[in-house]
């Protein structure tokens, strides 16, 4: 009871923050946004292997990715973190007999509610452009892609916390992002690669996610590559969400 | 006694390149505070004050020893601990783009406050601290003054027993730190005992009941002001010399109206009974010897006097 509160409480905070500062939602639209307009067309040629897919197929095998891709960023919220912790605010909260974990879950909440609105906005825009999906599909899809939030925001809370110093964390993310981000097929689908390649990816839990968020915008919500997906995702971000609530709990500078 | 430690101890191991190094930050802090006090750590930078307070807010754990506060003991209990006390950090604890009543409302409900209540504390608090007028604009268009006193407002919106401010007062213009001082008394007077850390002389001669020396993570020496004063031996001359500080500490060492003396680069220090009466006999003397001199001061003992009666170091100059 304590806990939902305390993550309530945390919450609350935290959107009316980045409700009164929404720049970061803006960026994080615009990217997904360029990638939408200018690279999708190029996609209804590649990936047609001669004859050209409609811009409504393009769309198909393209709008999970940048799903995932926009939940990927997710990662970065140590930054804002190790502005609170510099600031002192972290600090006072710990000395209050606030719950820890809620103090992590109540901002990778916030995480997860803007990743959402993005990955609507970029559906919505997606449908414009004449892409079909169902409702039902899509929400699974989303689903899966608030498990990756949560699982790279608490990730990024607790790598901000032991590193403390954005200096630290800009080319940790950066070596760890870039590899995740090529071997999840985001902007192409891994079945284009090598056989090597595709063995490599398939130790990338994202490059799963990006496969079950496919099938469901496909129309295929029964096909394995979706419940693999929850199967991996679910774990893994129990695990993080517990790393993370510890590193809260423990003594921070 | 409202706070009682026993051997209190801390070190921290960082990392200068491949180096391994160890500070022993807090090396056995054993203290009393009484209830309704207002209790000073004074110290240079670096001496521990930030470690040990941190400690007792359930910060960090301690690598030894152990505390109670206000009955809580604060190994096995520190959850209990944190709802019987506030803390203000040295650094402040405000977020720029939030206001001090969100700040403050937000705060009190971490404690279990209900909303209503918390909405009735916050604008108690702003108006005791003179914050009202302010209240709705964000902590980044404060004065340092301003933000501080949201911090200490912070601090208490619980009515903790016992509250902790690390330097309160430091990097205030004088006029926002004599204001702070009123705020200080002025918990006291609430009913709640107040541990402060300063390393200004004046602020804890001015504002402390009593305080606690410390240097390089031990406590020196304990007391109220007046105690600690007394402890220095009466008043002290300061010769300034030229040169030749060896052979006038040699003169003065057989001395008989000199109870102690130390001697720096530049300077010997006599501890008299009676400074005024002194000072003549202290120049025939070194006129006698041919020793010349650059100044002769008389100190009545201040507290830097008990600093550097007990550290060999004065405070100004660490
Ligand atoms: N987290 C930390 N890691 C490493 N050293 C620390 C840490 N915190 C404090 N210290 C060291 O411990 C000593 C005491 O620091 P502190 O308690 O902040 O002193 P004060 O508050 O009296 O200025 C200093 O030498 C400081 O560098
Ligand atoms: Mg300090």
């Amino acid at each position: 009871m304590k806990f939902l509160r305390d993550t309530w409480l945390v919450f609350q905070r935290q959107m009316l923050l980045l409700l009164r500062n929404p720049v970061w939602v803006v960026v994080g639209i615009t990217q997904p946004l360029f990638y939408l307009l200018l690279f999708a067309p190029l996609m209804k040629k590649a990936l047609g292997q001669g004859a050209e897919l409609t811009d409504a197929q393009a769309y198909l095998i393209f709008v999970p990715g940048m799903l995932v891709m926009v939940a990927l960023f997710t990662a970065f919220s140590g930054f804002g973190l190790i502005a609170e912790l510099r600031a002192g605010v972290i600090e006072r909260n710990r000395v209050t007999p606030v719950s820890r974990v809620a103090l992590m879950l109540g901002r990778c909440l916030r995480d997860v509610v803007s990743l959402l609105f993005q990955a609507v906005l970029v559906t919505v825009l997606a449908v414009l452009f004449g892409m079909r999906v169902q409702l039902g599909n899509a929400l699974l899809a989303y689903l899966l892609i608030a498990l990756m939030a949560l699982l790279l925001s608490s990730l990024g809370y607790a790598l901000g916390l032991a590193l403390k110093s954005e200096d630290a964390l800009a080319p940790m993310l950066n070596t760890f992002i870039q590899p995740i981000m090529l071997l999840s097929g985001i902007l192409l689908p891994m079945t284009l690669a090598p056989a090597w390649l595709q063995r490599v990816a398939d130790f990338n839990p994202f490059s799963w996610a990006v496969k079950g968020v496919r099938e469901l915008f496909a129309g295929n919500p029964g096909s394995p590559d979706v419940w693999k997906a929850l199967v991996i995702l679910v774990p893994l971000t129990v695990f993080t969400l517990v790393i993370s609530s510890r590193a809260f709990a423990k003594s921070v500078r | 006694m409202i706070i009682e430690t026993t051997g209190l101890r801390k070190s921290f191991s960082s990392r200068a390149g491949r180096e391994k190094k160890t500070v022993e930050a807090v090396r056995g802090v054993d203290l009393k505070v009484a209830e309704g006090e207002i209790f000073g750590f004074l110290g240079p930078n670096g001496a521990g004050k930030t470690t040990t307070l941190r400690m007792l807010a359930t910060l960090i754990t301690p690598d030894g020893g152990d505390a109670t506060i206000a009955g809580v003991n604060l190994r096995k209990q520190p959850g209990d601990v944190r709802k019987v006390i506030g803390y203000v950090a040295q650094g402040g604890s405000t977020w720029d783009d939030s206001t001090a009543r969100e700040e403050l409302v937000l705060h009190a409900r971490m404690y279990g406050i209900s909303k209503t209540e918390a909405h009735k504390r916050a604008s108690a608090a702003l108006e005791a601290f003179e914050l009202a007028e302010y209240a709705n604009r964000k902590c980044k268009t404060y004065s340092g003054g301003q933000r501080r006193r949201v911090d200490i407002a912070l601090g208490i919106i619980h009515q903790p027993k016992v509250v902790f401010l690390d330097e309160p007062t430091t990097g205030l213009d004088p006029q926002s730190r004599a204001h702070m001082w009123e705020e200080v008394r002025k918990l006291r007077e609430m009913g709640m005992t107040v541990f402060l850390t300063t390393h200004y002389l004046d602020e804890a001669d001015a504002l402390c009941d009593r305080l606690a020396i410390m240097d390089h993570g031990q406590i020196v020496a304990e007391g109220t002001p007046a105690e600690l004063k007394q402890e220095v031996l009466g008043d002290v001359v300061q010769v300034a010399l030229p040169q030749n500080v060896a052979a006038a500490a040699e003169v003065f060492d057989s001395a008989e109206y000199v109870k102690k003396l130390e001697t720096t680069d530049e300077s010997i220090r006599l501890y008299v009974e009676d400074g005024a009466s002194v000072i003549p006999q202290v120049l025939r003397t070194l006129d006698a010897n041919g020793i010349k001199l650059t100044s002769v001061e008389l100190h009545r003992p201040s507290l830097d006097d008990v600093f550097l009666a007990k550290t060999g170091r004065s405070l100004r100059e660490s």
